[in-house]
Order: structure tokens, then C-alpha cells, then sequence
């Protein structure tokens, strides 16, 4: 009895192994897209909004460190902040306070630069409608099986998103440009991230499908800024983007992190906003979407020596190794050299004192003017 | 599993006696070779002056008719080299600078380039439509630098008909042919730096460009990187013509802001990194350091046997030379690091400096002062002007005035192109004598254009900017200039051919200048809104009232204790309250 029940196992090993083959076959033919784009957007201009401008460089950083290269990225940055006179340390855009994270690097194509970045080149470069002597770096070439990132940054309101200070885009013309992108398959799935005040107003017009959207604050809400930098004088980030890319920190190529994950990231106790999604108009489960389905550019390489044949049942194979292929890391951040930045609590006990000496002088009778 | 076998394939190859015989593939001999350079000259102000030069010469012609298309590059990229056959273009300049030349405390730079964005081509006589060949051309620059050169259009595009003549072959005198165009607002960051550096053979991985970190080089007073493609001669009788790209980059270090004001420098404080082997792709590379006035003025060391000795910019001056394609001028560390040490101070008197400016007040006219200086004691020599002038101010040809010595000075030869508004720039284009130790001021008067509100800026008080000034001159040379052909001659003083011996040619280019238009209030539109609404409001709204309002009276429910009370003295059958 035991022999036979232990001969039944052994057969059903190796059919049982098939399945796992034909499974793995299966899931290796059955996503959806073949490429990877991005588009990038800053849209504010001035000293003041640097953040905005670390904020796109750091999605741009993730988006690269995970594998897409720079011919697929259009990157529009409305002014320069590393180049900037005002700025203390030249060719930098820093995202953490005291300097520890240099997002602008070494490697760097800005594609739409300064005045370049108006809403009508954003709308033509998204509908292709460029004229024909623009270069194929400012060119988003994609087609029906290309899977599109747009992170847009910079001052918006309900409806409406301000570029440069002179002009706006509505989230209707948003709408509509995504429906012509979707009429001209343009894209197979879509993902926008919007980091403004009232961002989600932005992505309640959209008609088109395979659109999943997410909003750093509700409509109602500002979104808010991180930390200032002493030293640079600025505000360096925006709350939702900083978690969002301490979130893509973590993520590698071969990471199974998904979208449920990237819904969760900047709760309201971190962001003080409410970020919220939108995803009924994806087909998809957003559990099943893997984060690099977006934000890199993992192609799905299998290397083997043996030929499979999908419709019978094969031999085990001794060795198989699934590769993904990486792309050339980007240069390792060595801790730089720190400038010296007064302690956080020295404010603090600065008043502390103030308070102090006011008490001993005039008298906790005063304490009532006070509370 | 079966095994490739690779073979060489055969293949069929004309050649030049019509006969075809097919035989093994043997890769043709290398017909293109590059040198780099690094020349070193600490300046007198105690900042310090890298010149790196990167020479691709390739024996090949993208023009020629008939000849079949070239389609292998090795050494010079294939993305220029594209450009050039796609365009049919003979010479193309084209330089990014952050920062002014300062002449008066630096003396004058190997390569020149004004600040901004600065491009200049001459086309082939062959091309029909120049301009349609140049607006292409600026996009698709703009597309390999990563700059807004697609910004350049008519309305400030020149054809300069003597200041630019072709820095190499060419007998192309007509200036249709020439194109120039200076974007001064153009900002440089790494941005620019990274295609550039990606166009060197040895990309920044090897050699010189090793030396290109971002951080340091725009933590500097002045950073210009340039590309510089014409045609050459190969030989003393020009037998064959060869391409010459050249990728320059010029940064002058501040000792205040990167010195701490320790007027000391080393390889590793400039650029934070030392140099640990040449490029492989490269002939020659070598680092020059200009050591004409050691040992007074500083020390250098590692010390070095070779000196080399060179006339450039009309002066004889002794270099250092440190050969990087010898193993032994690493040392033991295998790295390659220099160190220099200033001990005194000196004072500068270029022979030829400018400046300009912007004179008078308010937001409807002005004056534009342009200033040479020659300072040579006792020899006059001409100077050409060139003046390219946006469209919006509008100058006053009838106000020009030069004056040298308090003295009118009439130029020899004036060309002037008014402008055309929304389509062309001013150009003006002037042959000045100047005398003597001498100063030389050019003034014309301007007024203002109101611009059509769609075409400001989104920053219009920002002010606008009008470029650089050029003036390109044959300086009278203290020491004989060598006309010497030789492939030998460093790179630093064979970029402008010498004609004669006893001058040299020289391009100074004054500030650029930022004047501020008359900027409507662009909130009006909302507060004419918000006012005529607020007005139509109240006006319109109290008449309505006027009208059709009408007065009743009302009289007021009692409290409830007395409505109580009147209810139980109904009941009581008592007289009510009031």
C-alpha cells in the first residue's frame, strides 16, 4: 500500500512539475506591455518652488535607477535650480535636509527646459502632434503596448494645474488628451501621479480606460511642503513625494511590491492631506500590478539551453534560472562632507529659556495671560 | 544544443579600376585619430585657468558628390557626423558659457565664447534653402545638448558679412551662407555636460574627461564648453582635406569661492579626482602647464623634464609638459596629481579689452555705450564691431556716434541691416582705427517697444536680454607668430589659422546687456473683471431695488410668555395686552 502510494507521488512529481512549467510559460507571456515610458513634469518657476524641481528629479532618479533609460524618459523642468546664482552648492538639487541625497547626480537629460515648458508642448508631446523637426529626445515614441508614467508637480487648485505662473491646464483638457492618446494607442496602461493642492480634482474628469490615478490631497486640501534646508533656505520637498520616494527606495527591479503598496504609502498622520486613487477605469486588480510594471523597465529575460514544449508535459530541467536584466546602477551616493547645521531643539530650548527668565522675573501670576 | 559556428562573411568590394573581386573582410586602416589636452594657466589674479581640448581628425568627406555615404564611425560620433552630411554643413561653432570672460584680470582666453548659447554655421554653397537647412539644424542641436536652441529663430538669427569669415577650409566668401546666433538667456548645467561628455571616444571613463565631475566645475567664475567642427588640410600643399571636431572646455576657478583663499592649487582641489591613466583611443595626451613666470610668481611640482616652448595670443610662453601615455609620469601611486603654489602678485594690461553698458533711465529710451580699450603704446590697428540687436529696441542709426580721444572717428566700413519688427534683428557691423593707448566709446540711442502681451515671458521683470558684442580684431604681436604648419603644434595654439607673422587674431566679447521693456500688468484683465462686475453689482442693483421693491408693514410676534399670556386671558374672556 505504502509502495504504491509513494509511486503515485512519484509520478505526479513530475506532472506536477509541468504544470509549475506551464504555469511559469503562461505568466511569461501573459503581461500586457513590452516598453516603458515616462513623462516628468515640473511646472513652477522661481527660486522658492525648488521643491517641485527635487521633487521631479527624484521620480526621475527611481524611474532610472529601475531600468528606464533616458531615450524614454521626457523630462520638462520649467527652471533651473541647480545652476541657480542663489544656489550655495552649484549643480546640486538636494531632497533631504542637510544634503544628504543628491537627486540631480551626475547624469542627467533634461529634455524641456525653462520657457520651454508650456501646457501646449506637454499636450503635444502626450498626443504625438509635434512638429516634424523635432528632435527624438523631446518625442514620447509610444505605441499600444507601452505602459506610461506622468508624474506632474507643481501649484494647482481645484480643476486646474498652473504652469509657470502664466497659464493653466484644466483636468478636462487632461481628460481629453488622454482619450486621444487611447483613440491613436497611444499607451496600454497609463499611471499619473499628481503631487498639487487638490490634486485629485485633476483626475475626476478622466473617461478613458487602462487610467490609474493618484492625488497627494483630496479637492479642499493643500498638499504640504517637508522640511526646509537652513543652508539652501528653501523647502527641499513636498511631504507626499519625499514618502513616496523613501517608498521607491526600497523597490528593486526584481521587487514584487504593488500598487496596494503604493496606495498606502503618505497616510494622513505623515502627509496632513488625504492622498487619494482612482482606479476604476483600470482592468486590472491594482494588487496584481507590480510597481515596476510602471516605474522601471524590467524585461522579462529567460534564459534557458533546453527547448520547452508547451502543449505536452516536459522533463524537469536541472537548472533554471529566471534573469531579469539590470541596467547599469547609477553612481552609489557616498555621504558627502556635512556642513554644520544647528540642532533641532536648539530653537526649542532657545524659547524655553526666553520663557524661563520671563516667569522668574515677573511672576507666575502672568501665566494666566498666557493660557 | 548545436554549435554556432561564426565565419567571416565574404564580401564583394569595388574597387577604384572598376574590377570586383570578393575577398576576406579586412577592416580599412584607421583614417581618423584624437589627442587630448589639458593646458594649465594659473592667472594673475590668483585664480586659476583649465583649458581641456579634445582633437578627433578624420580623414573623410561628408560633402563630396558621388561618393558613397559614410556609415562607420569609430572615433568621431555618429551623431554629429549625421548632422553635418544631413545638413550640408561646412563649419559649425557652437559654445555654452556660464559666467563673463573677465580680460582685464585674466588676459585673454585660448577660445572665446560670449555668455549664453552661442552658434554659428557655414553652410555649403551648395544648399538652397539656408534657412530652412538652419531652423532644422538648431533643433536638432537642441535635441543633442539638451539646450533651447530651438528657441532661435529669424527674430535673432544675423549674416555677419565680415566679422565670422571660416576658421578653416573654405573659400565661401558670400555670407548668405553664414548663419549666427547668440541665446544669451541660456542657463549651463550638467545637463549640457552630460551629452557633451558623451560625444568623447573615451566617454569620461578614461583619460582627461575623468576629470569633468559636475560639482566643481560649475562651482567656478567661468565655464564654457564649445564643439568646433570644420574641414582642414592634412599637409603643407593641402593635398587631402580632412574633419577636425574639436570639444573645448574652458573653467576658471575662483581661489576666493574654491581656494579658500589660499592662493594654492592641486589637480585633486579643482576637479576632486587625479588623473590615473590616458585614453586608450587617444595619440597623445598630455597636460601643459604654463610656466612662463616660475619660479617668481610659484612653484609646481611633480617637477618634470619636458618644457615645451609656444607663441600663442602674441606672446612667447614656456609650458611644462606632462605626458600622460608614459607610465612614468604616474609615479608609484599610479595617480597623477599636480600642485602648484602661488608666492606674489602681478598686474595685467591686455592689449585689447571692451566693455558696454547700458545708459539712461526710465522705461522709454536709452543709450548703449560700447567701450574698447587699446592698450598697445604706440601702434593703432582696426577693429570690427558687431552689434546684433533685438528687434524690440529700437535703435537710432542717426544718434551713432564714435568717438576716440574726444575726437569724431569715422569707421572705413559700415554695414547696417535695420531690423524688421517680429522678424529680424538690427545688425551693425563697424570698422574701427583705433590710436594709440586709446580709448574708443560707441554710443546709439534706443527706444523701447511695447511687446504684444502674449509675448512676454513668464518672468517679464526678469528684464530682456540682447547679446554680446563682437570684436574681432588683428592684433599687432610683440613676438613673431610661427605660420608654421606642423602636426605637432599643441592644440592650445592651433585653433585660429595665423596668416603673417606679426599680428594674431583675437575675438573679444563684451557683456551682455539686460534692459527692462515697458511690462503691462498682467492682473488687470482680473481686476477690470472684479471692478466692472462689483460696479454693474451695486449700480444695477440698487436701481432694481428702486423699481420694484415695496414697503409693507410688519408687525412683530409677540414673545412667547406674552402669547401665553393673551392665550389664557382669551380663555378667561379678559382684555388682551398690548
Amino acid at each position: 500500500m505504502r509502495i504504491f502510494a509513494f509511486i503515485h507521488l512519484l509520478v505526479s512529481i513530475p506532472h506536477g512539475y509541468s504544470n509549475y512549467v506551464e504555469t511559469k510559460a503562461g505568466q511569461f507571456f501573459s503581461s500586457g506591455h513590452t516598453n516603458n515610458w515616462a513623462v516628468l513634469v515640473c511646472t513652477s518657476r522661481f527660486w522658492f518652488n525648488y521643491r517641485h524641481v527635487a521633487n521631479t528629479l527624484s521620480v526621475y532618479r527611481s524611474v532610472k535607477r529601475l531600468g528606464i533609460p533616458d531615450s524614454h524618459i521626457v523630462l520638462m523642468l520649467a527652471d533651473d535650480m541647480a545652476c541657480n546664482y542663489r544656489n550655495p552648492k552649484p549643480a546640486t538639487v538636494f531632497s533631504h535636509k542637510n544634503m544628504e541625497l543628491n537627486v540631480y547626480g551626475d547624469d542627467v537629460e533634461v529634455d524641456y527646459r525653462g520657457y520651454e515648458v508650456t501646457v501646449e508642448n506637454f499636450l503635444r508631446v502626450l498626443t504625438g502632434r509635434l512638429p516634424p523637426s523635432t528632435p527624438r529626445s523631446k518625442r514620447l515614441l509610444s505605441d499600444d503596448r507601452s505602459n506610461i508614467l506622468i508624474y506632474l508637480t507643481g501649484h494647482g487648485g481645484n480643476g486646474f494645474l498652473k504652469f509657470q505662473d502664466s497659464e493653466e491646464i484644466s483636468n478636462m483638457e487632461l481628460a481629453d488628451a488622454f482619450e486621444q492618446m487611447w483613440q491613436k494607442r497611444r499607451y496600454n496602461e497609463l499611471l499619473f501621479i499628481i503631487d498639487t493642492c487638490q490634486g485629485a480634482s485633476m483626475y475626476e474628469r478622466f473617461y478613458s480606460p487602462n487610467l490609474m490615478a493618484l492625488a497627494s490631497s483630496q479637492v479642499g486640501e493643500d498638499s504640504l511642503s517637508h522640511q526646509p534646508d537652513l543652508a539652501i533656505g528653501v523647502h527641499l520637498m513636498d511631504k507626499y513625494t519625499f514618502y513616496l520616494l523613501e517608498f521607491l527606495e526600497e523597490v528593486h527591479p526584481a521587487s514584487q511590491a504593488n500598487m496596494n503598496d503604493l496606495f498606502k504609502v503618505c497616510p494622513q498622520s505623515q502627509c496632513v492631506s488625504t492622498p487619494g486613487h482612482r482606479t476604476d477605469l483600470f482592468q486590472r486588480d491594482p494588487g496584481s500590478v507590480l510597481i515596476t510594471d510602471f516605474f522601471g523597465s524590467v524585461r522579462k529575460v529567460e534564459i534557458t539551453k533546453d527547448t520547452i514544449n508547451l502543449t505536452s508535459p516536459v522533463e524537469p530541467p536541472i537548472q533554471r534560472q529566471v534573469e531579469h536584466s539590470f541596467v547599469a546602477d547609477i553612481s552609489s551616493q557616498k555621504p558627502k562632507q556635512k556642513d554644520w547645521h544647528p540642532p533641532d531643539g536648539f530653537i526649542l530650548g532657545l524659547w524655553t529659556l526666553i520663557l524661563l527668565v520671563f516667569f522668574q522675573t515677573y511672576g507666575i501670576k502672568h501665566l494666566k495671560h498666557i493660557f | 544544443m548545436n554549435e554556432r559556428q561564426w565565419q567571416s562573411t565574404d564580401v564583394e568590394v569595388n574597387r577604384s579600376d572598376g574590377t570586383k573581386n570578393s575577398e576576406t573582410f579586412t577592416p580599412a586602416p584607421a583614417k581618423d585619430q584624437f589627442q587630448e589636452e589639458l593646458v594649465i594657466r594659473p592667472l594673475h589674479s590668483g585664480d586659476i585657468y583649465a583649458s581641456f581640448q579634445f582633437r578627433t581628425l578624420w580623414d573623410t568627406d561628408f560633402l563630396q558628390e558621388g561618393q558613397k555615404k559614410v556609415s562607420h564611425y569609430r572615433l568621431f560620433p555618429k551623431s554629429l557626423g549625421q548632422v553635418l552630411s544631413k545638413f550640408s554643413v561646412q563649419e559649425l561653432h557652437i559654445s555654452f558659457t556660464q559666467g563673463f570672460w573677465r580680460t582685464m584680470q585674466w588676459g585673454q582666453p585660448f577660445i572665446p565664447s560670449p555668455p549664453g548659447a552661442e552658434l554659428w554655421v557655414w553652410f555649403h554653397h551648395t544648399v538652397s534653402d539656408v534657412d530652412g537647412n538652419w531652423k532644422e539644424l538648431t533643433n536638432v542641436l537642441s535635441g543633442i545638448f539638451c539646450a533651447s536652441l530651438n528657441f532661435i529663430d529669424m527674430t535673432n538669427t544675423v549674416q555677419p558679412s565680415a566679422s565670422f569669415k571660416p576658421l578653416g577650409l573654405g573659400n565661401a566668401t558670400d555670407h548668405r551662407f553664414l548663419r549666427y546666433a547668440t541665446l544669451p538667456r541660456e542657463i549651463v548645467c550638467t545637463e549640457n555636460l552630460t551629452p557633451w561628455k558623451k560625444l568623447l571616444p573615451c566617454g569620461s571613463k578614461a583619460g582627461l574627461a575623468v576629470l569633468m565631475k559636475s560639482e566643481k566645475l560649475f562651482h567656478s567664475s567661468f565655464h564654457s564648453q564649445a564643439v568646433h567642427i570644420r574641414p582642414i588640410c592634412q599637409d603643407e600643399q593641402c593635398t587631402s582635406k580632412a574633419w577636425e571636431l574639436r570639444q573645448t572646455l574652458n573653467v576658471v576657478f575662483d581661489h576666493y569661492t574654491s581656494g579658500q583663499g589660499k592662493k594654492e592649487w592641486s589637480l585633486f582641489k579643482m576637479f576632486s579626482r587625479t588623473l590615473t591613466e590616458a585614453c586608450p583611443l587617444a595619440s597623445s595626451s598630455k597636460v601643459y602647464v604654463d610656466i612662463t613666470d616660475n619660479p617668481e610668481l610659484f612653484e609646481l611640482s611633480p617637477a618634470t623634464p619636458l618644457l615645451s616652448q609656444a607663441v600663442v595670443l602674441g606672446d612667447r610662453r614656456t609650458y611644462s609638459v606632462y605626458d600622460l601615455t608614459r607610465a612614468e609620469t604616474f609615479g608609484q601611486l599610479r595617480s597623477f596629481n599636480l600642485l602648484l603654489r602661488w608666492k606674489g602678485d602681478n598686474m595685467l594690461r591686455p592689449l585689447l579689452h571692451a566693455e558696454r553698458y547700458v545708459a539712461g533711465f526710465g522705461l522709454q529710451t536709452g543709450e548703449i555705450h560700447t567701450v574698447i580699450y587699446n592698450n598697445h603704446p604706440y601702434r593703432a590697428f582696426p577693429v570690427l564691431l558687431m552689434d546684433s540687436v533685438p528687434w524690440y529696441l529700437q535703435l537710432y542709426i542717426h544718434t551713432l556716434t564714435v568717438t576716440s580721444k574726444s575726437r569724431d572717428n569715422k569707421p572705413s566700413y559700415i554695414h547696417y541691416q535695420p531690423a524688421k519688427d517680429r522678424h529680424r534683428p538690427h545688425l551693425l557691423e563697424m570698422l574701427i582705427q583705433l590710436p594709440p593707448h586709446s580709448m574708443t566709446e560707441v554710443t546709439v540711442q534706443f527706444e523701447r517697444a511695447l511687446l504684444k502681451w502674449t509675448e512676454y515671458t513668464p518672468d517679464p521683470n526678469h528684464g530682456f536680454y540682447v547679446g554680446s558684442s563682437v570684436i574681432s580684431a588683428l592684433v599687432p604681436s610683440m613676438v613673431a607668430m610661427s605660420t608654421n604648419f606642423t602636426q605637432d603644434q599643441p592644440l592650445f595654439s592651433s585653433f585660429v589659422p595665423v596668416k603673417e607673422e606679426s599680428s594674431y587674431f583675437v575675438r573679444v566679447y563684451t557683456e551682455p546687456l539686460l534692459v527692462n521693456l515697458p511690462t503691462p500688468d498682467f492682473s488687470m484683465p482680473y481686476n477690470v473683471i472684479c471692478l466692472t462686475c462689483t460696479v454693474v453689482a451695486v449700480g444695477y442693483g440698487s436701481f432694481y431695488n428702486l423699481l420694484t421693491r415695496t414697503f409693507q408693514v410688519d408687525e412683530p410676534s409677540p414673545p412667547l410668555a406674552k402669547r401665553l399670556a393673551n392665550f389664557i386671558r382669551r380663555i378667561r374672556g379678559v382684555p388682551l395686552l398690548a
